[in-house]
């Protein structure tokens, strides 16, 4: 078996990030669309902590705490916009919700 | 050859679940294979000797982002959505494209990865300090500005989420 190097850690990364994209792209049900932008995070996270380990550098640590929080307030708006969505239109659908569409 | 195994075993969760996640029907199903895959990305923080990002990927998004999770899923009834269509129209073109920029990564790493070897010999300093000291220095000394300015980011992201879920202001 090879060791593991940092090339396994950022392909590991891209595979997850392509996974998130796929289901972002993909689903229609906005709760899902959400999980799958926090893989995209992680998988960025990862790419960081990789880097991080292999420069022994800190500074890549400093920046995925940074990442997490972003994540955590993008979690809590969108969350509160699909509550406020359902509460007005009654779908968590993402096409559904086209009311700016012409 | 033991870290070998660990980061295939923690990969193992952590495509198994993410992939689990985008292809359940049912969403609280997807928010479980969610935390699985969570747990897994938090043992590989572990194996890269993060250990303060260990504890707070586990307790910040396994412990508190889940839970808001499924709350949300549990307030919005999902009953009704489970029985409909799960993809959107676009799913074929959706998955050509993610597929292509997948094989330009794959193609960049194979091609591309003897040039990272520069990084894994990269001047082994021997750290006398232990991870969280090392990012407590680094975070409230070089990143001051960026952190109060993160601080900034979540309290604006709670007002929003208050004003955005109660019913009248």
């Amino acid at each position: 078996m090879h060791p593991v190097t940092t090339v396994h850690y950022l392909a590991l990364s891209a595979a997850l990030l392509l996974i998130g994209t796929v289901g972002v792209l993909t689903r229609r049900n906005i709760v899902v669309i959400l999980m799958s932008i926090e893989l995209i995070l992680n998988a960025v996270n990862i790419n960081l902590i990789a880097f991080s380990h292999a420069w022994h550098n800190v500074g890549g640590q400093v920046f995925a705490i940074f990442v997490i929080t972003d994540a955590v307030a993008e979690a809590a708006v969108g969350l509160g916009i699909l509550i406020a969505l359902f509460r007005n239109k009654e779908t968590v659908q993402a096409d559904e919700i086209d009311l700016l569409k012409w | 050859m033991l870290d070998t195994v660990l980061f295939y075993s923690f990969a193992v969760l952590v495509l198994g679940g993410g992939i689990l996640t985008i292809t359940r029907r049912n969403a609280v199903h997807s928010a479980i294979s969610l935390i699985v895959s969570l747990l897994g990305v938090a043992g590989l923080y572990l194996l890269q000797a993060a250990e303060f990002l260990f504890a707070v990927q586990i307790v910040l998004y396994v412990g508190g982002i889940m839970v808001l999770f499924l709350f949300v899923i549990m307030l919005v009834n999902l009953d009704d959505a489970a029985k409909v269509r799960e993809y959107n129209r676009q799913w074929i073109v959706a998955l050509v494209a993610v597929a292509a920029v997948g094989a330009e990564l794959g193609y960049f790493f194979h091609r591309g990865a003897a040039s990272f070897h520069i990084a894994e010999t990269a001047a082994a300093v021997p750290v006398a300090v232990g991870n969280t000291e090392a990012l407590a220095d680094s975070l409230f000394s070089e990143y001051l500005l960026p952190f109060e300015i993160a601080s900034l980011v979540l309290l604006v992201a709670v007002v929003g989420s208050v004003i955005m879920a109660k019913k009248r202001i």
